[in-house]
């Protein structure tokens, strides 16, 4: 078959060097302008013209790797003979369009030294376009056919293709930005050199002070963001594992309402809460009218600052906990219990000598996950943080700020990076090591112990006054779009929605959206709708890959994988504008890179409900169509895609509500053309218009339960586990 | 029966409309070892659970040792429950584990070691006291299992399907440790299993669940030999059900008749096992016709025409020199009436 095979991939690579347009085109690629051979402005045309026209000699390298590659690719000679060809032309060809690619930037050589050896060169190169990425990927390709022609992968090039792609789109899109990022810690500032420039800004005391332990200042922001997300994580993970405990382990009549808890933190734009929290306890909030008018005190703006920080990202993030102590809880053998009260264990002694020390692992997990969430927040405190600053709040002021210190954002990013990749590194350890909770497959009858009744009571009154006040928080941060100017003037008015999406009748009947949010929600669907498929796409790929094969490095590239998720959202916006808006790959400021974006902060859901998915499926699904000659690539389409229905819908609709909601990266990428409804709500925040921030908060959670709803409707929720018990028997089991 | 058993009074039980158990006695004598055998869904294990104390019976009673357990939770009972996953607790070690169930009991530092180590030698584990139980295998965690259980000194063992999780290799072996155990510690113990062969094997009785009823109890060959009932006759081993008519003291079937002096008149169904029917190669007694044939190597199972629509199974022992007869072949077929057992409609 030709299409997919080796010939098929060099002629790509040929296409892109020799026919299509090198470089990225200004104003979009025309279908005129595709043909790129023996047009007259060098950026205009393909490699090999560039080359042979415009004395561009950095271009024949490329091209002549790709030669190389030609007898590889054709289908005629040993394996062997065609693998050293591919290697050898795919390898160089992927090194020399890197290399001219760095080498050449928008002011000749990017690098003084190649000025020094070979002159100053009295040229220029923008980013590459759609000739260079299409002899990338081609290159790419071959490359890895020759890796499966040498027997790597068992000799098999779909596989050996799919890690080659994901290695390259980790190494594109996730390890070279964070790098170029890190590197910027080591540009001089003003007048001081490298090393003492690297100095000043990592021995800041503006970060690492600790002036607040005598006197009434402000820590370093590391300490701040230190104690915030452990104080979150801490508080949280006491609030999610009261609330699983009871949805899990008691007869609640609400548990199933309660369940509805766990979706707010996906379908929320991240500072929904914090509006909540202004709008009951800020300086005209609800709270501070009442009690100035009983009482006559101020309360003042004691919302500001760390307890409102830690108030919001603890109502933010204990869903979040919730959800993942519901499988920790559930997760737990009952019979481990019942064995327990077998042996005169009381439910008490019971719950403490089996039930916690089972749970510790998980409590752990939930723990470092909300402390990451915590750490990687950016909504809650650019709103409510005031003068408490964090690392996402100080990495954000240094770039959009007026001392615009990349130096200083590139330094607090690495602090970041770097106590988020601990953090990440001990939950592998913790839930690593020693997970307790595993489904073995083998009969397992039993229904769960109820609770002691100690421990229900303390449940108990902690969740319930919790969950009201969250439904407080939400249903004030929603009746904020209602009331003219929360505070001052209560008139209800549906004004700020009319501002924000009012639609008009121009005088030839076309519709306009006079609104001032129409573009930005445009936008936002358009982006997340393109990049909700590219993200299931590459996450069930990447699931596939690490769940079903098995190759030398296979648990690297897992590794790497998972590392990229570890990185925070914040230091991934400031690396993506640091690294993207030079060639070779410019594509700052275009949707490309808000894509980008989307699709690598987003993998990790397409990666873990595929794996969810596929560990379900037996192995020997799939080896059945490969014994009956299906190939690799086959089995998966055929077998093992339609098995994945459900787990495809759920990564296709979470990826797409996410890139909605998403804020800390996005804020630096955005552009005038293309802003994203987040930030747009973010910056009215900022300029003390609620209400209309408000109101978009509303659609916006509005439209994304309408996808919530959709996935269930799809997809339906299956039930897997245990039996349920009918409300009046608490235990007891069928055999 | 011995009182101080365990004693169970028409219980019924129910999760919501599902009815689970219908109106169960029991009666299990002291030192007794004693099987619920059922297939699944049959409410065995569910009966096992109330005895267990995990859940409370909608009506009857239990009692254990003479004495109504049926409102005390788990942790009051003096009962020893071996799970079918084990529910060893992988945070402990295999000595923790065992130890558990004494340290409430506030016996001291000394007797409690003493009486792990007695627990863990009878199941021949000492040696492994300081692993995990993950560090184990499946046979082992299993005796690990059932120390933990007996260094309580329980009342009652109970065993809920114990051997599912073992290896078809390691079964046997362990069903036979297991009851010598039981009988020199003179324990007296609830098995519940699905496969006969496990049930005939051990136990001096059993009952035979289906769909939350006891069918029949007894010793397993009483009630091999004469079961009551279609299904308790086809839950253990192969049976031949005929129906018929019972009229002037003897048992109709087409070309068969048996004598059945005791019988009401009217419908009946017959039970008779393959090996009570003895094939005639010279073609005395009822004639029959060979359909099919099956050398099964101890013995030539054959499937037999009657005629009017009856089929039996009979099984003829194997001996060299003995040829299987080919199908198609016309024989006489010879019945012991005393073999034969009329079921209750």
């Amino acid at each position: 078959m030709f299409l997919g095979s080796s010939l098929f991939f060099w002629l790509l690579a040929a296409l892109g060097a020799a026919i299509l347009p090198w470089h990225m085109q200004q104003d979009g690629v025309t279908v005129a302008g595709l043909v790129a051979l023996g047009q007259e402005d060098p950026e205009a045309s393909s490699a090999l013209w560039q080359a042979m026209a415009f004395g561009r000699f950095w271009f024949w390298p490329v091209v002549a790797a790709i030669a190389l590659a030609l007898p590889g690719a054709l289908p005629a000679g040993s394996a062997a003979r065609r693998a050293v060809f591919l290697l050898w032309g795919g390898g160089l060809g992927l090194l020399a369009i890197v290399l001219q690619g760095m080498a050449i930037g928008v002011q000749g050589w990017s690098w003084p030294w190649l000025a020094a050896l070979f002159g100053e060169l009295d040229d220029r190169q923008f980013g590459i376009g759609l000739g260079g990425s299409l002899a990338f990927l081609g290159c790419l390709v071959m490359v890895t056919d020759g890796l499966a022609m040498r027997g790597l992968f068992k000799g098999d090039r779909f596989v050996s293709g799919a890690v080659g792609l994901l290695v390259a789109s980790i190494a594109l899109f996730t390890a070279w930005p964070v790098l170029t990022m890190l590197g910027q810690m080591f540009t001089p500032r003003g007048d001081l050199g490298i090393g003492a420039s690297l100095v000043e800004r990592v021995a800041d005391s503006k970060i690492w002070g600790l002036a607040c332990v005598g006197s009434n200042v402000n820590c370093g922001v590391f300490w701040n963001t230190l104690l915030l997300a452990t104080c979150t994580a801490t508080a949280a993970t006491c609030l999610g594992l009261c609330f699983a405990l009871i949805v899990t382990r008691t007869q609640f009549p609400a548990r199933r309402a309660m369940r509805l808890l766990t979706v707010l933190p996906i379908i929320t734009p991240p500072f929904v809460i914090g509006l909540g929290l202004i709008l009951i306890f800020g300086r005209s909030g609800v709270v501070n009218q009442i009690v100035a008018a009983t009482t006559g005190v101020e309360l003042g703006r004691w919302i500001y600052g760390f307890n409102g920080v830690l108030l919001a990202q603890v109502f933010s993030f204990t869903p979040t906990a919730f959800l993942v102590l519901i499988g920790v809880v559930e997760g737990i053998s009952p019979a481990m219990e019942e064995a327990s009260q077998t042996l005169r264990a009381s439910r008490m002694r019971t719950f403490r000598a089996v039930t916690l020390p089972l749970m510790v692992p998980g409590l752990a997990n939930a723990w470092l996950v909300v402390f990451v969430e915590s750490l990687a927040d950016f909504g809650n405190p650019i709103v409510l943080g005031g003068s408490y600053g964090v690392l996402s709040t100080e990495i954000f002021f240094a770039v959009v700020g007026a001392q615009q210190d990349f130096g200083r954002a590139a330094v607090l990013a690495g602090i970041m990076l770097v106590v988020g990749l601990c953090a990440f590194l001990l939950q592998r350890a913790v839930v690593g090591r020693r997970s307790y909770v595993s489904v073995t497959g083998k009969g397992d009858v039993g229904l769960p112990t109820p609770l002691p009744p100690p421990v229900r009571v303390v449940a108990f009154a902690v969740a319930i006054p919790w969950a009201i006040l969250t439904i407080v928080v939400y249903t004030m941060a929603l009746a904020g779009a209602f009331v003219r100017v929360w505070g001052r003037d209560w008139t209800p008015t549906l004004s700020h929605f009319q501002r924000a999406f009012a639609i008009e009748w121009a005088a030839d009947g076309r519709m306009l959206f006079s609104g001032g949010a129409w573009h930005s929600l445009f936008t936002t669907i358009q982006l997340a709708a393109i990049a909700a498929p590219i993200t299931a796409s590459i996450g069930l790929l990447a699931a596939w890959v690490l769940t079903r094969q098995r190759f030398a490095g296979r648990t690297a590239l897992e590794f790497s994988l998972m590392l990229t998720f570890a990185v925070p959202g914040t230091v991934i916006g400031v690396a993506y504008i640091l690294t993207y808006n030079i060639p070779p790959l410019e594509i700052t400021g275009t949707a490309m890179i808000l894509i980008a974006c989307f699709v690598f902060r987003n993998l990790p859901v397409g990666v873990r409900s595929g794996v969810a998915a596929m560990s379900q499926l037996d192995k020997s699904l799939d080896e059945a169509a490969i014994t009956l000659r299906a190939s690799t690539f086959r089995a998966l389409r055929t077998v093992v895609l339609p098995l994945l229905k459900p787990a495809i819908v759920t990564a296709l609709v979470y990826s797409f509500v996410r890139a909605m909601t998403t804020v800390s990266a996005v804020i630096f990428l955005v552009s005038a053309e293309y802003e994203m409804a987040t930030v747009f709500i973010i910056n009215r925040v900022i300029n003390g218009d609620y209400g209309l921030a408000i109101a978009y908060c509303a659609v916006l959670i509005v439209l994304m339960m309408a996808a919530i709803g959709l996935i269930n409707l799809a997809v339906g929720s299956r039930r897997l586990g245990r039996r349920a018990a009918p409300a009046a028997l608490p235990a007891g089991g069928r055999a | 029966m011995s009182a101080a058993g365990v004693e169970i009074e028409r219980v019924s039980f129910g999760y919501g409309r599902t009815r689970v158990l219908e109106d169960v006695s029991l009666s299990i004598a002291k030192g007794e070892f004693f099987a619920f055998l059922g297939p699944s869904g049959s409410g065995k294990t569910t009966l096992l659970r109330l005895v267990a104390g995990f859940g409370t019976p909608d009506s009857g009673r239990i009692l254990i040792g003479g004495r109504d357990a049926t409102k005390q939770p788990p942790w009051a009972r003096n009962v020893g429950l071996v799970f079918q996953s084990y529910a060893l607790w992988p945070h402990m070690t295999v000595a923790q584990n065992v130890a558990f169930g004494l340290e409430r009991r506030r016996v001291g530092r000394a007797e409690r070691d003493r009486r792990v180590k007695a627990a863990l030698d009878l199941v021949g584990l000492w040696h492994l006291a300081e692993r995990r139980p993950a560090q184990l295998s499946g046979g082992q965690q299993q005796r690990v299992a059932i120390a933990r259980t007996l260094a309580i000194e329980p009342e009652v063992l109970l065993l809920d399907e114990p051997l599912s999780n073992l290896d078809a290799g390691l079964r046997a072996g362990v069903r036979t440790e297991l009851v010598e155990l039981q009988r020199r510690l003179g324990l007296t113990t609830i098995l519940v299993t699905h496969d006969q062969e496990e049930a005939n094997a051990a136990a001096d009785r059993m009952a035979v669940l289906n769909e939350g009823r006891v069918l029949q109890v007894g010793a397993p060959a009483e009630l091999y030999d004469r079961p009551v009932d279609r299904f308790v006759a086809g839950f253990l081993g192969t049976a031949n059900l005929i129906e018929g008519v019972v009229e002037q003291g003897s048992f109709r079937a087409g070309a068969l008749a048996l004598p059945a002096p005791d019988a009401a008149p009217g419908r009946a169904t017959l039970a008779l096992r393959p090996q009570a029917l003895a094939l005639q190669r010279d073609g005395g007694g009822v004639p029959a016709r060979v359909v099919r044939a099956e050398f099964l190597g101890g013995h030539v199972r054959y499937t037999l025409d009657l005629g009017e629509g009856i089929a039996l199974t009979a099984e003829e022992p194997h001996l060299r020199g003995l040829a299987p007869i080919a199908p198609g072949t016309a024989i006489g077929l010879s019945l012991d009436a005393g073999q034969a057992s009329l079921l209750r409609s």
